[in-house]
């Protein structure tokens, strides 16, 4: 079941004049600042699909950054988010690419600053929801199905398995598990698809076991 | 997780077996489902039915897409409305003004409510804050007409689509109108499985309606398209509470709806490529907007 609240359906409260453009697009610059885990300094965003056609009457454009600077779909200052990013010093570029991709609705965001740079592709899916599809290159193969989680590491000995054991103090159940890794030693990630949702607490625990960098609610 | 309904049947005779609304039966699955209490629930609706009266307000005092392509619809059909001499009465064009002022506050940026989607946002709140006058609903009655709603929305975007890029318009409008008809059946004290019918009769007759917007604005002919939808829902929710049935089954009216969005061409699927967009007037109002030759 991909839609799994009423809210889903009822909602969400949002600024026109589309749901799969202008809100789904404010949900997945926000992810993406969420996952980079500050403001960035500059984005690059490349716009797939009917997102490509039609970003400019839907307010994609705007949508977008307003997600960058953390605004929700209803906040009113998604109209005058470019004034905004000038504001706070982040520079951004769109690029509509002619390619094609799975998802008719698909943006890649590449954002970063002086400390690192992050690649999110993201799709909505319809109603204001989204899906991240690829972080740094490595596909999230999600189903969408189960409640996930994002940990960005250091690639360090034992750190998968303290994850693992986090969860299992709490009786969660791990369905599915894909960790990567760029380089040796160098920055990693695990996507977990749990039998059961983890709450604040958990997530806390986790972020602050050794070498975690960040931790991320991905699917609820 | 615990989901207690995945089609209309299932949910239909949860209701009945236990003798509750289905308004009911969608608050308690989000209570399961969210693990949060109905206070919360409760809460978050009356916000979002909320959003839902500033946007007809707004809509209705006039207001003007940043295209230019709509606006100041929902003004003309009050005025007309005021002057008392309408045809098909007054309920039902109160339905589709305040469903055309959601659609045209969304057109202009403003504040809404998606209802699935926000380009079909105007027909739930439309035909609610109409019929409303008619039945002097408590606040409670009026957010439990969107639980209602959003159960059959639920099943709808489970099972089919309820994006006009998956499915066409009838994923969307199609999908908000039969949702209306139910919860309107509801509110008028019809049975859940009188609700079950409003909803089939309404989506049967949506089915095969294509999302084709001029210049990928969500505009022309959305905010209409939004109206005639508010009405379908009408009409639909006054032949079932009069005891009209469907003949086919509501979860295969959703089956044929889903089958007939993956058989429909892309052309005619929000890619602004056919229908009305796609006609001489369609083409020359793309260029005027976005600039650019017209296309073929």
């Amino acid at each position: 079941m991909k839609f799994k609240s009423v809210f889903d359906i009822i909602g969400p409260v949002m600024i026109g004049p589309s749901s799969s453009h202008t809100a789904g697009a404010a949900r997945i610059g926000r992810l993406a600042r969420e996952l980079f885990g500050r403001q960035p300094k500059w984005a690059k965003i490349h716009l797939y699909g009917s997102f490509a056609e039609t970003y400019k009457g839907h307010g994609t454009d705007v949508a977008i950054i307003g997600g960058l600077l953390d605004y929700d779909t209803f906040d009113e200052r998604i109209k005058t988010s470019f004034e905004e990013a000038e504001r706070v010093g982040l520079e951004f570029e769109f690029i509509p690419e002619d390619a094609h991709a799975d998802h008719p609705n698909t943006a890649k965001l590449v954002i970063g600053d002086d400390e690192g740079v992050m690649e999110i592709t993201g799709i909505s899916i319809g109603g204001g929801k989204i899906e991240m599809t690829e972080i740094n290159g490595f596909p999230l193969r999600l189903t969408g199905q189960h409640p996930a989680i994002l940990v960005l590491h250091e690639d360090r000995p034992g750190s998968i398995a303290k994850v693992a054991t986090s969860l299992a103090d709490y009786d969660i159940n791990i369905g599915r598990m894909e960790v990567s890794r760029k380089a040796v030693g160098e920055m990693a990630l695990m996507v977990i698809e749990m039998d059961s949702d983890v709450d604040e607490k958990i997530m806390l625990e986790i972020s602050a076991l050794p070498h975690i960098t960040q931790v991320t609610r991905i699917v609820d | 997780m615990t989901i207690l309904f995945r089609s209309v049947k299932e949910l239909v005779e949860l209701a009945v077996s236990q003798n509750k609304l289905i308004s009911e039966i969608m608050l308690e699955q989000e209570s399961l489902v969210t693990k949060r209490s109905r206070e919360e629930i409760m809460a978050q609706m009356d916000n979002n039915l909320t959003v839902m009266e500033q946007a007809v307000e707004r809509g209705l005092k006039g207001v003007n897409s940043v295209s230019g392509l709509t606006g100041g619809d929902a003004v003309l059909i009050q005025n007309y409305m005021n002057k008392g001499n309408t045809l098909s009465g007054e309920l039902m064009l109160d339905a589709v003004s305040k469903a055309v002022a959601t659609n045209e506050v969304n057109a202009a940026m403003g504040t809404i409510c998606a209802t699935p989607t926000a380009g079909s946002a105007g027909v739930v709140p439309g035909t609610l804050f109409a019929v409303k006058n008619k039945l002097n609903p408590t606040r409670e009655q009026m957010i439990r007409y969107l639980f209602t709603s959003g159960a059959f929305g639920f099943v709808v975007a489970n099972n089919a689509s309820i994006s006009g890029a998956a499915g066409g318009c009838q994923a969307e409008v199609g999908s908000a109108a039969a949702m209306a008809a139910a919860a309107i059946v509801e509110m008028a004290g019809g049975s859940p499985q009188q609700c079950s019918e409003a909803f089939a009769i309404t989506l049967k007759n949506m089915l095969g309606l294509v999302c084709d917007p001029v210049a990928g604005l969500v505009e022309v002919p959305c905010v209409k398209r939004n109206a005639m939808g508010a009405s379908n829902a009408l009409v639909a929710a006054d032949m079932a509470l009069a005891g009209v049935t469907s003949r086919i089954p509501t979860d295969e009216v959703i089956s044929a709806m889903y089958e007939i969005g993956e058989r429909m061409p892309s052309a005619f699927k929000e890619t602004a490529q056919g229908g009305l967009a796609n006609t001489p007037t369609g083409r020359w109002l793309e260029s005027k907007i976005f600039g650019g030759a017209i296309k073929q």
